[in-house]
């Protein structure tokens, strides 16, 4: 069986959910062994040119140049996979949802004029029919290996979309919010990091978005009542996965 | 029957360095604000002098006297030794199957109360009487040494009393301690127990010994912070699937899975099949699962319970209710923890209260 041809592409984003792929480490060769990775500037020095098996995509739509690009590796791929929240939800440059953008641009750059973006950042499943989300900011090296394994094979991906508490619990953490007090988003946030926040005494942070079946309003009455005000609240919501339309209508609701 | 006897601290100490020589000796630590268990090296491992202050979502050490077992129960449990939170079953690779060898894991575990020990005769029942028998657990089991402790204390979560579960531990230990002034009374309740108990320093109990511990244990009745009346419960609760009252918990309900994750009877688990990437070796693991996931009821088409309400509705009546026609026992042992540690603090004794008709 010829192995499957890879492509990484780029758009809005910080590289790392990219990087992750090199950060396997013990398992680095045998990703390379299963995937001929044929498009992946961070590590090769190959053009982009053909169609892929598999396209790992990176980052948001946040120009009209991207709105583009993505029509043209979805046209070449088979299977259109994203990684990480900003391909999944927008990221945390979605912050400029809803905002001012051209008042952005002039805080920000000497020479706006140069400048040529659009008013949101958005997720690659606003453009385009996505085969398979991959959660995180950034994804956990886990759940990558477990993608290009399933993936190789023709299986589905094992990456449960309860509650990270259920792998809080299962590492033996001390639930902070119970015992400390501590915000936490665990509750209503999508497992695959393996709790690790929690597992040094620090509140979730939601990088994984929205769980299954999230009551955030529950979660943010309590969090309320452990002496949080609105403001704490909605910023609570409003990070990597301030986007995701659970994570955004919550957020609203305390502005 | 050997007779209590009391011993002291170091008596203590002595017999936790014993059974340390053929065993991996679980006892309550203080670790990230809770008392959990792990393992221990001897008593200056144990909590002393730290008590928990327990309420609905809420939980807290502070120092308060100086017993070895002034707390309650923590947010951790047996069954993480017993039924790990993940096993591997086995491993398929060049054409043929191995299954995972049977545990040997030899496990003594110190300071299991009365709620926690009925907790562990459930899963035994579980894991062990039916029809598909569970070999790891089994192996386990069989190996275990059980160093129980009556509680003298109760915490505002705690209803074993109406459970007929504690605070006094039922059958089922090796060795059972109680905390009286002046040291521990001891109580032999097997043949491994009398003979451990037999080769540490101690002397037989007075009638004052057996007064104070009995004080001590009726203190601890009369401190339970909540009641369960499960008189007619498993029919009031098969009787009322369409009760308003399973909205008003929805409503409330995270379904983040972390009242069965903390419960000491609840036992289901999901398989995975893991594949590595270099070889055509596969294994499939069980890990820990809860029906307040959409994965647990997925069918063809979709979740058969899609939300909170039919996720809560069918713990609790399993729980209290249906656990009797599968395994003649109540699921539940009043052990409070999926009071204390569900995030917005539910609680079961509310609910099933409202479900009955009163208060809620």
């Amino acid at each position: 069986m010829a192995k499957p041809r890879l492509g990484v592409f780029k758009f809005s984003s910080c590289d790392g959910c990219q990087l992750s792929l090199l950060d396997c480490e013990d398992e680095l060769l045998a990703v390379a062994g299963a995937i001929d990775i044929a498009y992946f500037p961070e590590a090769t020095r190959s053009d982009d040119v053909g169609h892929y098996d598999i396209a790992f995509i990176e980052g948001s739509v946040t120009t009209p140049h991207e709105a583009e690009m993505i029509q043209d590796i979805r046209a070449r791929s088979t299977a259109l996979i994203t990684l990480g929240a900003c391909a999944t939800s927008g990221g945390i440059q979605a912050l400029k949802n809803g905002a001012d953008t051209a008042a952005f641009i002039d805080a920000v750059y000497a020479h706006p004029e140069y400048i040529d973006t659009l008013d949101t950042a958005t997720p690659i499943s606003d453009h385009v029919t996505v085969d398979f989300e991959l959660r995180g900011c950034p994804i956990s090296k886990r759940d990558l290996i477990e993608l290009v394994a399933a993936t190789v094979v023709g299986r589905t991906p094992q990456t449960p979309s309860h509650a990270a508490c259920i792998e809080c619990k299962l590492a033996g953490h001390v639930c902070v919010m119970v015992s400390q007090g501590t915000p936490c988003l665990g509750p209503v946030t999508h497992a695959g990091c393996g709790a690790l926040c929690p597992g040094y005494a620090r509140g979730c942070y939601g990088c994984f978005g929205p769980k299954e079946t999230p009551n955030t309003a529950a979660l943010a009455a309590q969090l309320a009542n452990h002496g949080a005000d609105n403001r704490q609240i909605a910023r609570l919501f409003s990070t990597f996965n301030t986007n995701a339309p659970e994570f955004r209508k919550e957020a609203e609701k305390h502005e | 029957m050997t007779l209590p006897v009391v011993i002291d601290i170091k008596a203590l100490d002595q017999l936790v360095q014993t059974l340390a020589k053929d065993r991996q000796v679980m006892g309550p630590v203080r670790r990230d604000g809770a008392v959990v268990y792990e393992e221990i090296q001897g008593v200056d491992d144990l909590p002393r002098g730290w008590i928990d202050e327990q309420e609905g979502g809420h939980y807290r050490l502070k120092r308060e006297g100086d017993k070895l077992f002034g707390y309650t129960v923590g947010p951790s449990s047996w069954k993480r030794f017993l039924h790990p939170p993940k096993q591997t079953l086995w491993r398929a690779g060049g054409g043929g199957i191995t299954p995972e060898p049977i545990a040997e894991d030899r496990f003594a575990f110190l300071g299991v109360r009365g709620c926690e020990l009925a907790a562990i005769q459930v899963q035994d029942k579980v894991f062990m009487d039916g029809p598909y028998r569970d070999p790891h657990y089994a192996a386990r089991r069989e190996n275990l040494f059980i160093v129980a402790v009556n509680c003298t204390r109760a915490g505002a979560t705690c209803f074993c009393a109406s459970m007929d579960t504690g605070p006094k531990v039922n059958p089922g230990y090796d060795i059972a301690l109680t905390e009286i002034d002046g040291g521990l009374l001891a109580e032999v309740g097997s043949d491994a127990g009398g003979a451990a108990l037999a080769a540490l320093t101690s002397r037989p109990a007075t009638e004052a010994d057996l007064a104070a511990a009995a004080q001590g244990i009726k203190d601890a009745e009369g401190q339970m912070g909540r009641k369960l009346n499960t008189d007619g419960l498993a029919d009031i609760l098969k009787d009322n699937p369409d009760h308003p009252r399973w909205s008003v918990v929805a409503d409330a309900c995270l379904n983040c899975a972390n009242c069965t994750m903390v419960c000491p009877t609840c036992f289901c688990t999901t398989v995975d099949e893991v594949s590595a990437l270099d070889s055509d070796e596969v294994s499939r693991e069980n890990r820990w699962a809860s029906c307040f996931t959409t994965e647990f009821s997925y069918v063809h088409g979709g979740a058969v319970r899609p939300g909170a309400k039919a996720r809560y509705r069918q713990w609790m009546t399993h729980k209290l209710g249906t656990w009797w026609d599968q395994f003649d026992s109540s699921g539940c042992t009043g052990c409070g923890r999926c009071i204390t540690w569900c995030p917005v603090g539910i609680d079961i004794t509310e609910e099933a209260a409202a479900i009955r008709g009163e208060g809620g």
